[in-house]
């Protein structure tokens, strides 16, 4: 057993219960350690590392547009939130400017990647605490989502849609009418999904008062994302150094003061609402205009100009077999992720590799405030809890 | 966007409190970096987090970069973020190759915990004080440090 916990001497022995990694409560393969008294929890430390994929070594040997492709399989309830905080740490890398189509193009689908991630969170979530229905609702409405992804970049998870410089391609003709399809529809479906938990009594008696951290616990702890708003401190990366034109949107922060289980669940179901005002607005004020930046020697050309020009077909020779090659240098580029602060280290030193990418997974970051939240709990507790974080063991693991 | 006005205000404050600890600046698309001495890492970290002007409260993030063959070898990088402010801050530590060590920085946020058991795991790279630093992504009977620039990426060991 590789992560146990130690007798502490001169006190009597204590049952320790290990918990996963094939439970299905833990969200993939989580593993905890608990040493109990009785049924409360007096000590909790997580296992982790069974999906260790050396994300970052192989980062090292693919070029800045290869690279893209790993981020969708970290966090894979959110690819295309990856794939964004990916291709903004390389632009920033290059200085490069994305034309304001492809901008609002982004915001609406890591808006609805947002709902799509929240609405698997809330059915699993649910179903760990025994609420079956919402599950089969959630992953109804997840299932138009992916259709909206599937028509757009072909793929209904691992889209590697968003490239470097733009999108990989104009979206299809009437995919905004889908997208407004869904738009309609979804208030509703929210309603109905408040209905059944909201106020609930056997869900309240679950989640109220379970779990709590408060604000100082959880910035010490680097908890970022939903469960920080849970715990009322109003800080979206969103909104405060704002990226891909999300300045020009108008939105809330949701926050709840309380810090427990019930408080994040508030939290994200107001986002998902959030989320929705920011792709109407985005339907709205759509902008015409190109979907790629004017960098040839960035950009892949387009397949006609490649059929009739020399330099066209240059570039896309030397970008296929070689890369491009970002000035020295190093930047940190941080998006808010439907788990929180999703953040790219991107180090280049003028090859067309990067020389490092680290990422810095939310879910890990959040998974250190559940020993906080369990102590002195009981066991049940604790699947609610695990729930509460929303953490994607893909990620945390890398 | 942080502007350079208020980085200049943390590089101003930090002059003025440990003129020595600093090794060196850099600003690169207007995110201020600054190379500290090993040894001064925690008492600057502290100052940073406790001055009420500059409360980085938040540690988003620590890891550390691999130079070889150059000496010295490695830096540790961590990731600030001031919610009052609204800055961002790197700081970097040099170490040298030969058994790398550097202070813990979980008494200052408890949150760099998974971090530097991570960095730890995957670089090789000591940090005194850590309340548990063991191996956390790979398996504890793992050979080598795969995030090193000499770990082979093919062919058997």
């Amino acid at each position: 057993m590789p992560i146990t916990l130690e007798k502490v001497p001169g006190q009597e022995e204590k049952v320790i219960l290990s918990m996963g990694p094939q439970h299905p409560s833990t969200h993939g393969v989580l593993r905890l350690v608990l040493e109990l008294d009785g049924e409360t929890i007096e000590r909790c430390v997580f296992d982790i590392g069974y999906l260790h994929t050396g994300f970052e070594k192989s980062f090292e040997s693919k070029t800045y547009s290869q690279g893209i492709t790993l981020t969708d399989r970290m966090d894979y309830l959110a690819p295309l939130s990856n794939n964004l905080g990916f291709c903004l740490a390389a632009e920033k890398l290059l200085d490069l400017e994305i034309p304001p189509r492809a901008q609002f193009i982004r915001v609406l689908l890591t808006e609805l990647t947002r709902i799509q991630s929240h609405l698997v969170w809330l059915g699993t979530h649910a179903i760990d605490i025994g609420a079956m229905s919402v599950f089969l609702y959630c992953f109804r409405e997840r299932e138009e989502v992916l259709k909206i992804f599937e028509m757009v970049s072909g793929q209904r998870m691992m889209t590697s849609y968003f490239r470097i410089g733009g999108l990989a391609l104009e979206p299809p003709l009437g995919w905004l009418k889908r997208v407004e399809k869904f738009v309609k529809k979804f208030p509703e479906r929210i309603d109905e999904y408040e209905a059944l938990l909201t106020r609930n009594p056997i869900w309240l008696r679950r989640t109220v008062g379970i779990g709590t951290l408060t604000a100082e616990q959880a910035l010490a702890l680097s908890v970022s994302g939903p469960s920080l708003r849970g715990s009322g401190v109003k800080w979206d990366i969103r909104k405060s150094q704002p990226y891909s034109g999300y300045e020009r949107f108008d939105f809330d922060i949701p926050t709840r003061p309380e810090g427990d289980v019930y408080a994040r669940y508030l939290v994200r179901i107001e986002e998902m609402r959030q989320s929705l005002r920011i792709i109407r607005q985005a339907m709205e004020g759509m902008p015409e205009g190109p979907v790629k930046a004017n960098a040839p020697h960035i950009v892949l050309p387009e397949r006609e100009s490649m059929k009739t020009s020399i330099e066209a077909l240059i570039y896309h020779f030397k970008i296929v077999t070689e890369g491009f090659h970002p000035p020295i240098g190093e930047v940190y580029q941080t998006i808010e992720s439907p788990r929180g602060e999703l953040g790219f280290y991107m180090v280049s030193d003028g090859s067309p590799r990067p020389f490092r990418c680290h990422v810095r997974a939310p879910s890990l970051a959040n998974l250190q405030a559940l020993a906080t939240m369990v102590q002195g709990r009981l066991i049940a507790d604790v699947v609610a809890c695990i729930g509460s974080i929303d953490i994607v063991l893909g990620e945390v693991d890398r | 966007m942080p502007s350079n006005l208020e980085s200049d205000q943390v590089l101003e404050k930090l002059r003025e409190f440990a003129p020595e600890a600093i090794e060196g600046t850099q600003i690169f698309r207007k995110e201020l970096t600054i190379w500290l001495a090993p040894a001064n890492l925690l008492r600057v970290c502290e100052f940073l987090r406790d001055h009420p002007a500059l409360s980085f409260t938040y540690l988003s993030d620590v890891t550390a970069l691999d130079h070889y063959p150059e000496e010295p070898r490695f830096e540790t990088v961590y990731h600030l973020y001031s919610i009052g402010m609204n800055q961002r801050l790197r700081l970097k530590v040099r170490l040298p190759g030969n058994s790398p060590r550097v202070s813990s920085v979980v008494p200052i946020w408890p949150g760099a915990n998974v971090f530097e058991r991570e960095v730890f795991d995957l670089f090789g790279i000591v940090f005194e004080g850590h309340p548990f630093l063991e191996r956390m992504l790979l398996p504890e009977d793992w050979e080598g440090h795969p995030l090193r620039k000499d770990y082979p990426t093919e062919g058997y060991r």
